[in-house]
């Protein structure tokens, strides 16, 4: 595909999104809820055929953002897409790894730095923090020294 | 002069720990052993178990996982053993200070373990291999 | 008389020091084979990331060159392009061209020091001293264009701290010249040796829909048939406006992965000269004022494979959020892949392939269910080393003569 087929081809989930940004060609951003994440990553990785780059976990002011980043190589476009966790009590989304093992990894260290639970996730075992890091204590978050 | 220092110092059998580094000091100490430093023609020799060692060559920070580990690699070690810190992260924790995971400078952590131990500062980062060879040649030529 | 034993735990050879922690790759065996595979890291977990937020934006490039001291041009320079893409800051062309110099000269150590690594791990420790040898006049190089033989510090955001001098170059490509010889001289050695032929092909595999799902990049992924490149598929630097090709292999193995690598060289080699004789004229820093709001993206190819790094920021001094991928952080877990099913001699190799840090293959061991260590990682080592004289006295081969030029 061209990028002008990709554009088009994505437009196929809008009714999942909330936001298309395309700041430059080969820059797409995607914005959803997080309950529509598996969804649109699914389309992604299956029917766009996109290889997947990693993930980015921020603590936003009044919400987490879940940065799902893609790489689309035939045409060199990097695609985004945002989820957005309303729930900052007990922040959860669902898990990639099923579809994708390449994400087994990046979605255990968010759940170890932000304290997100990854609903699903097949080994949601410690990956980064030490072994005797205090439970609770997540380094990413914003209050947190 | 110790017997056990006189050995030491003619042929300082050494062991390398990682404790938390980003593998430039690592490349540079293997490197010691190539054609263009050649250690091993001092006597120089790196060792596959800290129970054969006589020097200990740290590299890294001291991450939080990783600082158990040394202590243990410490106390396996025959003493007398020099314990030289390569490179500025485990002399003084270099541009990883206040992180989250980092429980060093490693000298504070060696020490908590034994306030007596010998311990050779070789900064840089990372230290030129020339500059690893002469840190060692003067700290032991001071023992 | 014959008296037969069974004993329920396989205890072989002498137990690590350190026993029951420590490792980063717990690999369990049925016999000699590899089932399973479990993974800790956090020994090199340093909080780059958090440390990042605390510092403004032209401190960052120092801290995250040293994420990985071999990939230490390409982290600086991914996230450099991120903050340049939100500010609309371009770069002079001779900066683009010094950046794309330094970089290729990082592939070429890079990937002559995995050569080094690898005759290492399968018991020619010729081709590991020959390697290294060899790499010295890069580094030698590096250090009179930046200062450092590693860890360059030379890229910024705008451009570059240190320029290429014009004098500087025709010593340069005399250099080069000489690193193709050796390079030549290498590559014949190792693709026509029976004996390496023997030992790594059909090791390791990494087939091409595993290479999808875990989605790895860099050799890795090309010598599995999937021919991406970042250099190529999303020009930067001064890439676009060079000649080279893309190196890919199908098979898959390790032997298919140390072709990729070797002739990535000789690409690197030829960048390199083109950019020193195309070198255009001019500052190779521009003005930066301040980095407004917004996001963005950085990525480049490292000898591993692809960098990528995320930067937003809020109009501040310091980001509000820096992400940083490895490549290794893709590769290494393909490792899976490719490991389960292989001989316990096979996996230092293996895992060498995938080209992560030397001190993560060093932290290999084969645990048994309680956790304790069966075989160490200088046992590992051994064992893949014996197979390689195995195979060598089997075939009659002859010792691999390196000439020295």
């Amino acid at each position: 595909m061209n990028q002008e087929e990709l554009n088009n081809k994505l437009s196929e989930i809008k009714d999942k999104l909330i936001a298309v940004e395309q700041p430059a060609e080969s820059r797409i951003y995607l914005s959803c809820e997080a309950e529509n994440s598996y969804e649109i990553n699914k389309f992604l990785f299956e029917d766009v055929g996109c290889r997947f780059v990693t993930v980015t976990g921020i603590d936003s002011d009044d919400c987490f953002e879940i940065l799902y980043h893609y790489s689309y190589d035939e045409t060199g476009c990097v695609i985004t897409l945002k989820a957005f966790i309303r729930d900052r009590e007990k922040p959860a989304i669902e898990s990639i790894t099923p579809l994708l093992p390449a994400a087994e990894w990046i979605e255990r260290e968010i759940h170890d730095i932000l304290g997100i639970d990854i609903k699903n996730h097949p080994n949601l075992k410690r990956l980064i923090l030490a072994d005797d890091w205090p439970e609770g204590v997540y380094p990413l978050r914003k209050d947190s020294p | 002069m110790n017997w056990k220092i006189w050995s030491l110092k003619k042929s300082p059998w050494v062991f390398h720990v990682n404790v938390g580094a980003c593998n430039n000091c690592d490349i540079e100490i293997v490197n010691l052993l190539t054609p263009k430093f050649d250690v091993e023609r001092f006597g120089i020799k790196l060792v596959g178990s800290p129970r054969h060692a006589d020097a200990l060559l740290v590299t890294g920070v001291g991450t939080r996982q990783a600082v158990p580990r040394l202590k243990e690699v410490y106390r396996q070690t025959a003493k007398s053993c020099v314990v030289f810190l390569v490179g500025a992260c485990p002399c003084g924790t270099g541009i990883f200070r206040d992180g989250y995971h980092v429980e060093g400078p490693v000298d504070k952590i060696i020490r908590e373990e034994d306030p007596n131990a010998i311990i050779a500062y070789v900064p840089g980062c990372p230290p030129k291999p020339e500059a690893i060879i002469s840190g060692v040649v003067k700290a032991l030529s001071a023992l | 008389m014959k008296k037969t034993v069974k004993k329920p735990v396989l205890a072989v050879g002498p137990f690590h020091p350190l026993q029951e922690e420590m490792e980063f790759f717990q690999l369990t065996i049925d016999g000699e084979i590899v089932t399973d595979i479990d993974v800790r890291l956090s020994y090199n977990h340093r909080g780059i990331e958090k440390i990042s937020e605390s510092l403004q934006f032209d401190q960052i490039p120092f801290l995250i060159s040293r994420i990985c001291g071999i990939c230490s041009a390409t982290h600086p320079l991914a996230y450099v392009q991120a903050v340049e893409d939100i500010a609309g800051i371009k770069p002079p062309e001779r900066a683009l061209y010094v950046r794309t110099i330094i970089n290729e000269l990082e592939r070429i150590h890079s990937h002559l020091l995995w050569v080094g690594l690898a005759g290492h791990f399968i018991g020619y420790d010729t081709v590991f001293m020959w390697a290294w040898k060899y790499r010295e006049p890069v580094l030698d190089l590096l250090e009179e264009i930046t200062g450092n033989r590693n860890n360059y510090g030379n890229v910024k955001v705008g451009g570059c701290r240190e320029d290429v001098p014009n004098e500087l170059v025709p010593k340069i490509l005399k250099e080069l010249d000489n690193i193709e010889k050796k390079t030549e001289m290498l590559t014949k050695a190792v693709l026509d040796d029976p004996v390496l032929h023997a030992r790594l092909k059909g090791v390791g595999v990494l087939t091409r829909e595993a290479a999808v799902d875990y989605a790895v990049t860099g050799p890795t992924a090309r010598g599995s048939g999937i021919g991406i490149d970042v250099r190529r598929d999303d020009p930067y630097a001064a890439y676009g406006d060079l000649d080279w090709n893309v190196i890919t292999q199908t098979e898959g193995d390790v032997f298919a992965k140390a072709v990729v690598r070797l002739l990535e060289t000789f690409e690197s080699i030829k960048i390199v000269r083109q950019a020193l004789n195309r070198l255009p004229d001019g500052p190779v820093t521009t003005e930066v004022k301040e980095i407004p709001p917004g996001e963005a993206v950085g990525r480049a190819e490292a000898p591993r494979g692809e960098t990528f790094h995320y930067v937003r920021s809020d109009g501040g001094n310091r980001p509000v959020r820096h992400k940083a991928r490895a490549p290794s952080y893709v590769n290494v877990p393909s490792f899976r892949a490719s490991c389960i099913g292989q001989h316990i001699a096979d996996v230092t190799i293996t895992l060498a392939a995938v080209d992560p840090c030397y001190s993560c293959t060093e932290r290999l061991a084969v645990v048994d269910q309680h956790k304790n260590v069966i075989h160490d990682y200088d046992t590992l080592l051994r064992l893949s080393r014996e197979k390689t004289a195995r195979i060598s006295k089997e075939m009659g081969a002859p010792e691999l003569k390196m000439e020295d030029l």
